[in-house]
């Protein structure tokens, strides 16, 4: 079987990719001709060309790929005539080719609108790398630029001209709105003012008359009379299909260019096949390289006496333009009436989004995403596999909102023949089988499967079916912490804590491979303190604390840092309140009362940090922790002290339990308090454990937070003795510190714990693991270990020496900090 | 983006002493009205020099972020968003929008730090023509 390929952009390569991977060696011979110099190379990532990949980066296959392959490839030999009845091709090198087969994959052209001017230098198309090169030159001269056309390619074309540093850039579109044919109108001026923003200039319904300049463009002139000037200019109008070529041979092309092709790809002469934008299939061309490839495989599986057809092709697309997330699928412009549509917009984050469901609210038929298209992947598969929507189906777009419903059935609901990577065309299934087959990480699908390795777009769904095939094998699966250590944060605790080791080095050896990261680093330099409380800046472990941690103090906007020490339960007398006010004064910080009782004092220049520490430390105070992911603070009401309704008296229970765990470092911050009554002033039951005082003792809650997802805590055991609550709260903390996730709460900790809060009860209270001396004990050693580190800090003049802005200028603040007044005090510039 | 530059001879600037930059840290160095932030990946028995400022929001913080690797190639998170970006290069790893970082090349001789400056032209600008 003699076969020749025509073209050599991204889909004749994938033909040729796939014809090869179908027959055996010796049964054909491929000849390919490419007009470009080089092979085919991966035209959906071009403007990659501009942030620093080389055009041999971008090549589908190197050279070599066609020659190991018996492939025969001439390049910038474009094809000039098809004889048909000799079954020959001559190209333009005069070569003469014969075939049994012939595969058209000509592609497009750039569509250049017939504007008086368009000859003058300084005007480019945006298609081949050789258009990139000449842009590339020019830019170097150009201060304002412009690009023609407010599609997917054409802002394509303006990001890649503030690449080049032509950042005075203008979108000129002709339609009333930018992507007029993926994106609807809100969505378009979301996404316009979001662009706008970036610093891009855009014009909508602006149609251009001509370019003016002599030799070179000087200025571009508007059917409404207005003009502006620019020094370089980038037509992306749109394409038309390559079908001179096939029309000369006499096969039946359409009115508005392309090649008529059947569902087997066959042009009107059936030993001739279209594929990719030059082929027209029921009156559509598909610009999309997806598409492109399904008619390639459509192509191979003919050839190979197989049934396959093409059957159209979803257009739903995603993509970053120049940083804002774009994506459209289904359908996005149902008529109203044969819709319901929910439409969530947020101007000030810029966010856009719009689904449209079935009359019956069953079905979702298509939507448009501007800002986030994190939901993407899900809302196409539920699209296209028909997914029976939830019962409130604006739950998909905007998460389920109180009530206990799931949101949505995720990758588990997909039939397996969804196809979940569209550029490869591979299904759930054949995903699934691979992962059954051994192959169980992202890497290894993309290798044996392909899936993820075009676009990437589908990565993430990918790695979802993973871990549900997983599961759903009852596999364990280990929530490894990064790729330098393959344990959970709990196994890496055991490990630890069985070795006795005392430094992130020393675990990194021991434990794990490589050089780590800014992951691993926190986890285990936490893992540490929680099992020792050992000054956490000393055996190397400094550089292993996250910022905060590692200074001591909050990082805030501007680069200054925020001091809060401890004042525990809340309660501080008038010395110590005029003392932070002096501090305040002298350092020249913004004070604040924080959520937690507390005083915030901002502002403080690093090299402040350690003399600010030792006038506090003088009066009294020590570190709040309120850097670190430990123990916060505990709240506390008045009690019975001063309240008349008060049972008990929280605020000194408050301070008992404050002092007790203060330093304790955990997965993440822990935060308490204590109420006096039931009128739970102290708001005990939005903390990570919290007490309420009854009249026969103390209640104990655990496993609330504020922040994002508020969550109340929950009854763990009632009518405690102080003593008891205490020894329930040791082993509650231990085990939570012990098990949790890295940056896991104790709300989130509970709400994945197998078994919940009876499971949680039955440990705590019952013993049922038989850990809880230990747990008790565990604690214990941590409470008696306990020193401020701020102390330590202060009293070093080693660590001391850290806590400069400039290496070698010691003595001076870093001099980009600037603030401004507001209300008497100061506050941070704005980003 | 022209290619015509000269490479003009690197000027070698005394940052500071190696045991003044913590093991696998970094530290903040001023050179004229410009802050370098420099790393010493001891781990690794190597040196880095970047831009101080974290090109996300403009802070001078890169100094205070952790460094670390990704698929063998050295990095550093910026403190304030967890930003990464290659000490190599100084492109953005997490995100692709993002600005790159200048990289200078650093020297070490008899425990004394040098950074190295081409007159008046960073490494970036010569390395991407």
């Amino acid at each position: 079987m003699k076969v020749v390929v025509i073209g050599n952009g991204m889909v004749g390569y994938k033909f040729c990719e796939k014809l090869v991977a179908k027959f055996e060696p010796g049964t054909y011979s491929l000849t390919v001709f490419g007009e470009e110099p080089r092979p085919a190379y991966d035209r959906v990532h071009l403007s990659e060309f501009f942030s620093g990949k080389s055009a041999d980066d971008l090549l589908m296959a190197p050279a070599n790929w066609y020659a190991d392959n018996n492939i025969i490839l001439h390049t910038s030999d474009p094809v000039k005539e098809i004889n048909r009845e000799q079954k020959t091709i001559l190209s333009h090198k005069g070569l003469t080719v014969e075939y049994d087969y012939l595969v058209l994959a000509t592609g497009s052209a750039a569509f250049v609108p017939p504007i008086p001017g368009v000859d003058k230098q300084g005007v480019f198309l945006y298609r081949t790398i050789e258009d990139l090169e000449m842009m590339t030159a020019h830019a170097s001269k150009a201060k304002r630029g412009a690009v023609i056309g407010g599609g997917l390619l054409g802002l394509e074309a303006a990001k890649a001209m503030i690449d080049l540093g032509v950042t005075d850039t203008h979108v000129i579109e002709f339609a009333p709105r930018l992507m007029p044919r993926q994106i609807d109108d809100s969505g378009s001026k979301i996404l316009q003012s979001k662009l706008e923003t970036l610093g891009l200039t855009i014009f909508t319904n602006k149609n251009t008359s001509c370019i003016t300049g002599d030799e070179s463009i000087t200025g571009m002139q508007f059917s409404d009379g207005t003009s502006i000037d620019v020094d370089m200019l980038v037509i992306s109008a749109g394409i038309k299909p390559r079908d001179e070529l096939a029309k000369a041979a006499g096969l039946e092309t359409g009115p508005r260019g392309g090649i008529v092709v059947n569902e087997k790809m066959q042009t009107t002469d059936e030993t001739i096949f279209a594929i990719g934008e030059c082929a027209l299939f029921n009156g559509m061309i598909y610009g999309l390289v997806a598409p492109g490839y399904e008619m390639a495989d459509v192509v191979v599986a003919t050839l190979s006496a197989a049934e396959k057809a093409f059957a159209g092709f979803d257009m739903s697309t995603k993509l970053k333009l120049i940083g804002v997330d774009v994506a459209s699928f289904g359908d996005p412009f149902v008529p109203a009436a044969d819709c319901r549509t929910v439409v969530f917009e947020d101007t000030m984050k810029g966010v856009y989004k719009r689904i449209n469901i079935s009359t019956d609210g069953k079905y979702l038929l298509g939507g448009v995403l501007i800002g986030d298209a994190a939901a993407y992947n899900m809302l196409l598969q539920t699209t296209k596999n028909k997914v029976a929507l939830p019962e409130n189906p604006e739950d998909i777009l905007l998460g389920s909102r109180g009530g206990d419903a799931p949101q949505g059935a995720g990758v588990a609901g997909l039939p397996a023949d969804a196809v979940i990577c569209s550029c490869e065309g591979i299904t759930k299934g054949a995903i699934c089988s691979a992962v059954e087959a051994g192959n169980e990480t992202l890497d290894s699908i993309k290798k044996c499967t392909k899936a993820a390795t075009c676009c990437g777009g589908c990565a993430p769904m990918v790695k979802d079916i993973i871990t549900y095939t997983l599961k759903s094998q009852g596999k364990y699966i280990r929530n490894v912490v990064c790729e330098h250590f393959n344990y959970s944060r709990q196994e890496l605790y055991y490990l630890i804590k069985i070795k006795k080791i005392k430094s992130y080095d020393d675990v990194l050896d021991e434990l794990g491979h490589g050089d780590g990261c800014e992951v691993c680093k926190p986890v285990v330099a936490s893992i540490l303190a929680s099992l020792w409380n050992e000054m956490i800046l000393v055996k190397g472990n400094d550089t292993a604390q996250d910022s905060n941690d590692r200074y001591l103090a909050n990082i805030q906007k501007g680069g200054t840092y925020s001091v809060v020490p401890r004042i525990p339960g809340g309660e501080i007398t008038p010395e110590k309140l005029i003392v932070i006010g002096e501090v305040a004064k002298k350092y020249n910080l913004y004070t604040k009362i924080t959520g937690g009782q507390r005083i915030d004092l901002f502002g403080a220049h690093v090299s402040d940090l350690p003399a600010i520490w030792e006038e506090l430390i003088a009066a009294g105070f020590e570190s709040g922790h309120a850097y670190g992911k430990a123990l916060r603070t505990v709240k506390s009401c008045v009690g019975s002290t001063w309240c008349r309704f008060g049972l008990h008296d929280s605020v000194s229970f408050a301070i008992q339990i404050e002092e007790r765990y203060r330093g304790l470092r955990a997965p993440h911050k822990i935060k308490s308090a204590v109420s006096g009554c039931i009128r739970e002033c102290a708001e005990a039951q939005s903390k990570d454990f919290g007490i309420i005082a009854t009249e026969r003792g103390w209640n104990l809650y655990v496993g609330g937070n504020g922040g994002s997802k508020p969550q109340h805590a929950i009854l763990l055991a009632a009518d405690l003795d102080s003593e008891t609550c205490i020894k329930y709260i040791d082993r509650f903390l231990m085990f939570y510190i012990k098990t949790a996730d890295p940056l896991t709460r104790t709300a989130t900790w509970l709400n994945k714990l197998e078994g919940g809060m009876d499971y949680l009860r039955n440990v705590v209270i019952n013993d049922s693991l038989g850990i809880n001396a230990e747990l008790e004990a565990e604690m214990q050693s941590l409470v008696d270990n306990y020193k401020c580190e701020w102390k330590e800090v202060v009293d070093n003049p080693e660590l001391r020496k850290r806590f400069n802005h400039f290496v070698n200028a010691p003595e001076e603040k870093d001099p980009s900090i600037q603030f401004e007044m507001m209300r008497d005090q100061k506050k941070a510039a704005g980003w | 983006m022209s290619s015509t530059t000269t490479l003009t001879e690197v000027h070698w600037f005394f940052a500071c002493k190696t045991d003044d930059v913590p093991l696998n840290g970094g530290v903040c160095v001023k050179y004229k009205e410009e802050q370098i932030a420099l790393f010493h990946f001891s781990r690794r028995e190597e040196w880095y020099a970047t831009q101080n400022m974290c090109p996300h929001k403009h802070q001078m913080a890169l100094s205070r972020g952790m460094i670390g690797t990704q698929n063998g190639e050295p990095k550093v998170a910026c403190p304030f968003h967890k930003k990464t970006f290659s000490l190599e290069d100084g492109r953005c790893l997490s995100d692709e929008a993002e600005c790159s970082l200048k990289t200078y090349p650093v020297k070490v001789e008899e425990n004394r730090v040098y950074i190295g400056f081409y007159g008046g032209f960073d490494k970036l600008s010569l390395t991407t023509v």
